[in-house]
């Protein structure tokens, strides 16, 4: 029963990691792009005015959250799109028919976004690279935000996929609330300069935790506490998994 | 042992519409079983339920003697599906989606590409298998549905309409196909608009209509209650139409007869009247399927006696 599995949940991620590479010129290039613009014009131009924050040049101090927010666009996007299109196109019925139990077939998709976010991550360090040098203060807790983060927002994709009816179902999410919360979530600016009430509503978007945790691990500063952040992720990960477990077990937008 | 066991099977979907009104159903384990039925008489919400697509209102399902409530698992690996439409990614590779299929069902990676190779072989896809499905034809993506289906070897083959929309050349190539596998041991049930298809293949069969199972027998019980059948013969082109005594005929054209002909009675007699009238047969045919003819009576007359009720 293990090994039979184990062997379903390594044909998903297979499967979904040959999806988004065979598409690389829609999943991998775009946020190399993307980055690049933003280190040039908000890292070397802007950023030469704006001066020090956190005791790090700007571009330094921005790195981490571009990294994060490339991350959560990333896992989020590829599970909605693959499992929205699993639906549309009904080839979630050979899922469906095989004796594959539901927690796999989350684990396997979830997987999937979390290699693509993997995968981005280290071409956006990359890119980084190439306009600034990058310190490493707990490479643990890099990885360990990574990983958390990328999984959540992948659960978060395919819950979303869950309910979509159409492709637009599955973009109104990142457009209206994913897009304006990393934003808002300290990517671009430290949380000590808003004013106090504006950090504490601050602290109610939990992209905040993840951006400051991802930056605690490479600056070593952060406006929260990095183990909040990964309790948090934590949390979030179990909560959501168990939503997607049942949604799949009920058959919502599956099975009639 | 019982392939299928299906007893009191209801379904009832979420806009009121009762698909299944509580059917009862049994295939023997190596039976070739035809489940026949008008568009909307439910069968595909049968094998829906029977796969795990469609969720049940009530009753029981056992394959192979496991409970689909109970025992899921074993029963899903019990069982092959060629679906009605194409549900395969139309992106990825032949090969991809037959191996990608045997990993769900647990089948090793190098033991499903060797099954992919025997089955595409067999059913001639393997000079396609690094194509995308989306390039290949109807009848090419209707054979690879039926290679996917085996890439676990079940014990029982479920196929929806595997013929629809294909040319009568491949129709045939996968009867020999189906017929072969039927041979080796597999269970086969099988949906179809194509009664010919049920009448060459099935040994028994059920017809389902308006959720109701009306019949379920064997083949050969079901053609011996056909009593009438329809014939078309082909004459030299003829001044006079021929007419023929005691026999219910139409002259169509004039060189076409078609002849209603009772089967206690036979043709012999309708043969003699021509040759006295020195018309001459050159050809002669069934006007439809005998199967049809019964199937249309069948549904009619279960459609009267569910009026009458």
């Amino acid at each position: 029963m293990a090994s039979r599995n184990l062997t379903a949940l390594r044909t998903i991620w297979i499967k979904e990691c040959t999806r988004f590479l065979r598409i690389w010129v829609q999943t991998l290039v775009p946020p190399a792009i993307t980055m690049s613009l933003y280190f040039i014009i908000f890292g070397s131009l802007i950023g030469k005015r704006i001066g020090e924050m956190g005791g790090f040049s700007y571009m330094e101090f921005i790195v981490p959250g571009l990294i994060m927010m490339s991350v959560i666009t990333n896992s989020y996007a590829n599970v909605s799109s693959s499992f929205f299109s699993a639906k549309f196109q009904r080839n979630v019925e050979e899922l469906l028919v095989a004796p594959v139990p539901n927690w796999i077939i989350v684990l396997g998709f979830v997987g999937g976004g979390v290699a693509r976010a993997i995968l981005i991550g280290i071409i956006v360090t990359c890119v980084s690279l190439l306009f600034v040098d990058i310190q490493i203060y707990n490479l643990g807790i890099i990885i360990i935000t990574l990983l958390l983060t990328s999984s959540l927002f992948a659960t978060a994709g395919l819950i979303n996929a869950v309910y979509a009816k159409t492709f637009d179902d599955i973009s109104m999410v990142p457009t209206f609330v994913l897009t304006p919360l990393t934003y808002l979530g300290g990517v671009f600016y430290s949380l000590t300069l808003l004013p106090e009430f504006w950090q504490w509503v601050s602290k109610i978007n939990p992209i905040v935790y993840m951006v400051n945790g991802f930056r605690y691990g490479f600056l070593g500063v952060s406006d929260v506490n990095y183990l909040v952040s990964i309790g948090l992720l934590v949390v979030f990960n179990v909560v959501l998994f168990t939503v997607a477990y049942q949604l799949i077990n009920r058959g919502v937008g599956i099975r009639s | 042992m019982k392939a299928l066991d299906i007893s009191g099977l209801r379904k009832t979907y979420k806009g009121g519409t009762q698909a299944l009104k509580g059917i009862d159903l049994e295939v023997e384990e190596g039976d070739f079983f035809a489940l026949l039925g008008p568009n909307g008489a439910g069968k595909s919400t049968t094998i829906g339920v029977i796969s795990s697509l469609v969720n049940k209102s009530s009753g029981d399902v056992k394959v192979f003697g496991h409970s689909i409530d109970q025992e899921l698992v074993e029963a899903k690996s019990c069982i092959g599906l060629v679906p009605q439409e194409f549900n395969f990614n139309q992106f990825e590779t032949l090969l991809q989606i037959v191996v990608n299929q045997a990993g769900y069902y647990g089948v090793p990676r190098p033991l499903a590409k060797e099954r992919a190779e025997k089955y595409l072989k067999q059913l001639d896809l393997w000079e396609k298998r690094n194509e995308p499905a989306r390039e290949l034809s109807g009848g090419m993506k209707r054979r690879l549905m039926i290679a996917r289906a085996l890439m676990h070897e079940p014990k029982m083959l479920i196929l929806d309409e595997p013929t629809a929309g294909v040319d009568i050349e491949i129709r045939r190539s996968m009867w020999t196909f189906l017929k072969e596998i039927n041979k080796q041991g597999i269970t086969i049930i099988l949906t179809t608009h194509y009664l010919e298809e049920a009448e060459m293949l099935c040994r028994n069969i059920a017809i389902i209509d308006k959720g109701i199972i009306v019949e379920n027998t064997s083949m050969k019980t079901l053609l011996s209650k056909l009593n009438k059948e329809t014939f078309v013969l082909d004459l030299p082109i003829q001044s006079q139409p021929p007419a023929l005594k005691e026999f219910e005929y139409r002259n169509i054209d004039d060189h076409t007869l078609e002849v209603d002909v009772n089967k206690d009675v036979g043709l012999n007699d309708v043969f003699r009247q021509l040759t006295d009238q020195g018309v001459t047969v050159l050809s002669m045919r069934n006007k439809a399927n005998r199967l049809e003819e019964l199937f249309v009576r069948m549904v009619e007359s279960g459609r009267q006696q569910a009026g009458e009720a």
